[in-house]
C-alpha cells in the first residue's frame, strides 16, 4: 500500500513538472521578443538595405503576429531546430549538445568533490563542537567563500602548472594531440573510458582538475556548513538520546539515525550549490578556456546572438525543472513522511 | 535495608557549564533502588529529577558533568566507567523511556527495524533474526497486528502505540532497570492508565526495578512503592508511597500535595494559604448558544470524509463557567476553533450575543464588531507569545489593533490589566524567555482580558504548568471571572481541573457530546460508561489527612473506597 502511494506520489510529481516547462518555452519565446534590437537587422548584416531587411523579416517569419510566430517557434522546438547561431554559424543545439556536457562535467566533478569533503568535515564538527576540527572546519568555509574563483583558479595554475609543472597547460578539456573519444555522454573522461581510451580518459581527467578543484572549493562552504548545522540540531533531538540511551553504537546513532535525518536539508542545499555553481562556471571556464555553456552563453549575448541566448536559456531552464524534480524524488526517497502531509 | 540495592546513588553532583558560569543541577543527591523495587522520583520542573535519571546511564549533555559523587549500579561504579562499558550498560542493564513518545522514535526507520537496532546491537538477535524477535516484542507490548506494524513508521501511529514501541525497546534486551522520564505527559488519561499498567505489568513478570519520573503525586503514589521528593536539585524527602501522604515531613511535599488537584478539594483547597471561596456569579442570560454544530473535513487519500464534529448543541449563560471534556481527537479544540470564528462549520449556527456569528466567514471574523468580546487562552504560554516582544506589547496587542489605542493610553490600561492579573509591573517590560512559565500565563491571561471579553475561551490553560502555578493560576481565574463577571469555555482533557472552576461540564467523544450536568453531579454520579471509563483512569493520591479540614475529611471517605 504504502509503496503504490510512493508511485502515485512520484508521477503527481512528474505531472507537476508539465506545467513549468510550458511556462519555460512560453517565457523564452516572450524575452527574446522583448528583448531590444532586431534579429532582421542583424542577420542582413551592415551593408542591407530597408528592403532586403524586410524581406528577411518576411522569411524569419517576424512579420507574422505573435500567436502566429509562437505556433511556427514551437514547430521548431519539436523538430529539434533552435535555430543558428551567427557568430559560429553552427546550429545551436549542435553547440549546445557539444558544450552542456562540458559544463556538467565540471560542475559534477567539482560537486562530488566538495561533497566527498564537506560532508565528513560537516559531521566532524557537529560532533565535537567547539574543537580543533570545528575551527578548521570555519577556517575553510571561510576561505573557501571569500576567495573569488577566478582567483583561486589563476593561483593553482601558477602553482601547479607554472611552478610544479604538475598539471597540463589550462587550455581546454584535452591534450592537443589527443582526439576527442567518440560522443556518447558528452562527458570526455567516462567517454574516454567506454572507448578504453586510457590515454585519452588520463588527459581528460588531469585538464578537468584544476577547474573542478577551484570551483570545488567555492562549493565547498555551503555543504559544509548546512551539514555541520542539520547534524547539530538532529544530534539535539529526542530520538538520538532515546538511541543513546538503548546503547546503539556511536557509529549507529550518528549514521544509522542522524545522518539520514540531516540528509533533508543538506540535499536541498546541493540542489541550490547546483545551480549557482552553473553560474560560478563562466569565471572558470574563462581562466581555464573550458569550451562550456557558460563562455558561449556570454560571448553570445556580447554579440546579441539571439539564437544563441534563447537555447542557452531553455536548455539551463529545462535542466533546473530535471534538477527540483530530482530533488523532490530524492525527498520522498529519504523521508517517508513525505506528500502525506499535503 | 538486608540486601545490596541494585542501583545506589550517593551525594551525586552534576553541573552544567553555561554561559553565566557553572550551574549546580543537582546537589548531593542520594537514594537506591532494590531489585523489583517501583521508585517514583516527583517534583516540578527545575528540580532535577531528569538531569538525575540521565546521570545515571551518563547520557547528560555535553556540558553536564558529574562534578561528585557515585552512582553504583550491580557491581559497577558508572561514575567511572569507560564509555565502552557504558555502552554494554545502557539498554542491556539498564534502558529508559522518555517524554513524548512520537519524538523519541526515529522519523525516518520503521518501528520494527528501531527495535531490531536494540537487539543487534547486544547481540541477542542476527540480522536474520532480529524480524521475528521485534514482532514478538511488539506483541510483548500489546500492538495489534504486529506482522503489519513493524513496518510503520512512527508517524502513522498514535501517541499511545508509539510509546509502546518505546517501551518495547527499551525492554528489549530484558534490562534490570527501566527507567521512564514522564512517559504519559501528553497522552489522555486513558492511554496514560493502559501504558502505566502494561509497565508495570511487564516489569513484575521479568523481575525488573523501576524508577519513574514524574511531576504528578497521583500517579507516583498509584504505581510507586516509594517516593523521592526533589525541589531545586535536592532530595527533600524519601518515604514509603502511602507514608509519604498520610504522613508528609517536608513542608515542599506538604505543598505539593496540596495544590494537587484532587477529589474532595476546592480550588481554594489547592493555595497554602486560606482565602475565602469566590462568589458563584449568578447565571444571566444565554450568551453563546451553539446548534446543530458540524465540521466535516474532506476526503483524503481515499479516505471517506472526516465529521470531526457531530451535530452538537450547547448553551453558555452570561457569567457561567462551562468545561469541554473529552480525550485527544474528540473534536473539542475542532469546536473551540470554530467558536473563536478561526475554522467555518459545515452546518449549523453559532450565536454569541443573540447574533449568528457563525454566518461570518472566518476570514472577515477578525473585523466583526464581536470580535474583542471573545478571546482565547492558550495551552502553551510559551509558544503562544511573540518571542520578540515584550510582556508589554503582547498584552497591548488588542488594544492597539481592536481599540486602537494609542501608546499611552494603552501603557496605563496594561498596568492596570498587570495588577488585575497579579504581574508586577516592572516585568512588563522583560521578554517572554526572562519570564517564568507562571508569568508567562499571567501575561497570556492578561492580553486575552484586555478588552473586557464576555466570553473566555480557555484552551488547556494550565496543562503546561507545575502543579503549584498551576494552584494559582486557576485561583486566579476564579477571581477574575467574579470580579469581571465574564463566561468560560473550559477545554481540557483534566476531569480534576475542570471540576475545580467549572459549573457546568460536557463529555464529547467522537464529536458528540455524551454527557451534560452540573460538574459536581457529572464527576460523582457518572452516568455515560465512557464518563466513567474516563474518571477511573485518573490515578487517585490517598488522601493527604493531615491537610483536610474536618469538614472535608467526610467527604473524602467515599472517595478513598472509590480508589
Amino acid at each position: 500500500m504504502a509503496r503504490r502511494a510512493k508511485a502515485v506520489l512520484v508521477g503527481r510529481r512528474l505531472l507537476q513538472a508539465v506545467p513549468a516547462l510550458i511556462g519555460i518555452v512560453i517565457v523564452t519565446f516572450l524575452l527574446t521578443r522583448a528583448l531590444p534590437g532586431d534579429p532582421a537587422v542583424y542577420f542582413a548584416g551592415p551593408a542591407a538595405d530597408e528592403a532586403s531587411i524586410a524581406e528577411i523579416r518576411r522569411e524569419l517569419g517576424l512579420d507574422r503576429s505573435l500567436p502566429v510566430q509562437f505556433v511556427a517557434y514551437l514547430g521548431d522546438l519539436a523538430s529539434g531546430n533552435l535555430g543558428t547561431s551567427i557568430s559560429t554559424g553552427q546550429p545551436v543545439l549542435t553547440e549546445i549538445v557539444t558544450r552542456l556536457p562540458a559544463s556538467l562535467e565540471l560542475t559534477l566533478t567539482a560537486l562530488i568533490l566538495s561533497m566527498a569533503v564537506a560532508v565528513p568535515l560537516g559531521i566532524l564538527a557537529a560532533t565535537r563542537p567547539d574543537s580543533w576540527i570545528d575551527h578548521a572546519c570555519r577556517f575553510v568555509v571561510t576561505a573557501g567563500v571569500s576567495l573569488p574563483t577566478f582567483f583561486t583558479g589563476l593561483a593553482l595554475v601558477y602553482v601547479f602548472y607554472y611552478l610544479l609543472g604538475w598539471a597540463p597547460p589550462p587550455m581546454g578539456r584535452l591534450d592537443i594531440l589527443t582526439l576527442p573519444p567518440p560522443h556518447i555522454t558528452g562527458f570526455y573522461v567516462v567517454d574516454a573510458l567506454l572507448a578504453r581510451d586510457l590515454s585519452a580518459a588520463g588527459s581528460a581527467l588531469a585538464h578537468l582538475a584544476l577547474p573542478a578543484i577551484t570551483l570545488g572549493l567555492f562549493t565547498l562552504a555551503p555543504i559544509a556548513r548546512m551539514t555541520r548545522a542539520a547534524m547539530l540540531q538532529v544530534l539535539g533531538s529526542d530520538f538520538i538520546r532515546t538511541a543513546r540511551a538503548a546503547g546503539l553504537s556511536r557509529r549507529q546513532v550518528l549514521f544509522g539515525y542522524a545522518f539520514r535525518n540531516a540528509l533533508l536539508p543538506v540535499v536541498t542545499t546541493l540542489g541550490m550549490v547546483f545551480s549557482f555553481a552553473l553560474g560560478a562556471n563562466v569565471l572558470v571556464e574563462k581562466v581555464f578556456a573550458w569550451p562550456g555553456i557558460g563562455s558561449y552563453a556570454v560571448e553570445a549575448l556580447v554579440v546579441s546572438d539571439y539564437a544563441a541566448v534563447q537555447g542557452f536559456v531553455l536548455a539551463m531552464a529545462l535542466l533546473f525543472v530535471a534538477l527540483n524534480l530530482i530533488i523532490d524524488l530524492a525527498y520522498t526517497l529519504i523521508d517517508p513522511r513525505m506528500g502525506l502531509a499535503d | 535495608m538486608t540486601t545490596v540495592p541494585l542501583l545506589d546513588i550517593r551525594d551525586l553532583t552534576v553541573e552544567f557549564a553555561t554561559r553565566r558560569g557553572r550551574v549546580r543541577a543537582i546537589d548531593r543527591v542520594s537514594f537506591t533502588v532494590a531489585k523489583g523495587e517501583t521508585v517514583g522520583v516527583v517534583g516540578e520542573s527545575g528540580s532535577g529529577k531528569s538531569v538525575t535519571s540521565y546521570a545515571v546511564l551518563r547520557i547528560l549533555d555535553r556540558a553536564g558533568r558529574i562534578v561528585e559523587g557515585a552512582i553504583r549500579f550491580g557491581g559497577i561504579a558508572v561514575h567511572a566507567a569507560t564509555e565502552a562499558a557504558m555502552a554494554e550498560l545502557r539498554g542491556r542493564e539498564v534502558s529508559m523511556v522518555f517524554q513524548n513518545p512520537r519524538a523519541a522514535l526515529n522519523p525516518v526507520r520503521t518501528i520494527g527495524r528501531q527495535i531490531g537496532d536494540v537487539l543487534i546491537e547486544h547481540a541477542l538477535a542476527t540480522p536474520a533474526t532480529a524480524k521475528a524477535e521485534a514482532i514478538a516484542m511488539l506483541k510483548a507490548v500489546r500492538i495489534a497486528e504486529p506482522e503489519a506494524r513493524y513496518h510503520a513508521y512512527p508517524f502513522e501511529l498514535s501517541g499511545g502505540m508509539c510509546q509502546r514501541v518505546v517501551i518495547a525497546i527499551a525492554l528489549a534486551c530484558r534490562p534490570q532497570l527501566l527507567i521512564a522520564d514522564e512517559p504519559t505527559t501528553g497522552l489522555d488519561v486513558t492511554t496514560q492508565k493502559a501504558v502505566l499498567d502494561l509497565m508495570v505489568e511487564l516489569a513484575r513478570e521479568r523481575g525488573m526495578s523501576t524508577i519513574l519520573i514524574t511531576h504528578d503525586l497521583g500517579l507516583a503514589a498509584a504505581y510507586c512503592d516509594r517516593i523521592v521528593v526533589m525541589e531545586k536539585g535536592v532530595v527533600v524527602e524519601d518515604a514509603g508511597a502511602i507514608r509519604l501522604f498520610t504522613k508528609p515531613a517536608h513542608p515542599y511535599t506538604r505543598r505539593l500535595l496540596q495544590a494537587t488537584p484532587r477529589s474532595g478539594a476546592s480550588v481554594r483547597d489547592l493555595l497554602p494559604e486560606r482565602r475565602p471561596p469566590p462568589p458563584r456569579p449568578a447565571n444571566g442570560r444565554p450568551l453563546l448558544e451553539v446548534h446543530d454544530l458540524v465540521k466535516e473535513f474532506p476526503p483524503r487519500h481515499g479516505a471517506p470524509p472526516f465529521r470531526a464534529v457531530d451535530g452538537i448543541s450547547f448553551t453558555v449563560h452570561e457569567g457561567e463557567s462551562v468545561g469541554l471534556v473529552g480525550e485527544s481527537g474528540c473534536g473539542k479544540s475542532t469546536t473551540s476553533a470554530m467558536i473563536m470564528r478561526l475554522l467555518d462549520p459545515t452546518s449549523g449556527s453559532i450565536r454569541f450575543a443573540g447574533e449568528d456569528i457563525g454566518a461570518i466567514p472566518a476570514a472577515r471574523f477578525a473585523r466583526a464588531p464581536h470580535r474583542g468580546k471573545l478571546q482565547m487562552v492558550f495551552q502553551d504560554p510559551t509558544d503562544s507569545l511573540n518571542p520578540r516582544w515584550t510582556a508589554f506589547r503582547s498584552i497591548a496587542d488588542p488594544l492597539f489593533r481592536l481599540a486602537g489605542m494609542r501608546r499611552s493610553a494603552a501603557r496605563l490600561r496594561v498596568e492596570e490589566l498587570a495588577h488585575q492579573v497579579g504581574l508586577p509591573a516592572e516585568l512588563l517590560d522583560r521578554f517572554p524567555h526572562q519570564l517564568s512559565g507562571g508569568q508567562k500565563a499571567r501575561v497570556g491571561i492578561a492580553r486575552a482580558i484586555a478588552l473586557d471579553p464576555k466570553l473566555l475561551i480557555l484552551d488547556e490553560p494550565t496543562a503546561a504548568l507545575d502543579v503549584s502555578v498551576q494552584a494559582v493560576v486557576l485561583n486566579l481565574l476564579v477571581d477574575l471571572r467574579a470580579a469581571l463577571g465574564m463566561s468560560y469555555l473550559l477545554i481540557s482533557h483534566d476531569l480534576n481541573v475542570v471540576g475545580l472552576i467549572c459549573d457546568r461540564v460536557m463529555v464529547m467523544r467522537a464529536g458528540g457530546i455524551v454527557e451534560e450536568g452540573e460538574t459536581e453531579e457529572v464527576l460523582r454520579h457518572p452516568r455515560a460508561a465512557y464518563t466513567r471509563a474516563l474518571l477511573d483512569a485518573i490515578p487517585h493520591p490517598p488522601a493527604p489527612p493531615a491537610l483536610q479540614e474536618p469538614a472535608a475529611a467526610v467527604a473524602a471517605q467515599p472517595v478513598a473506597a472509590s480508589a
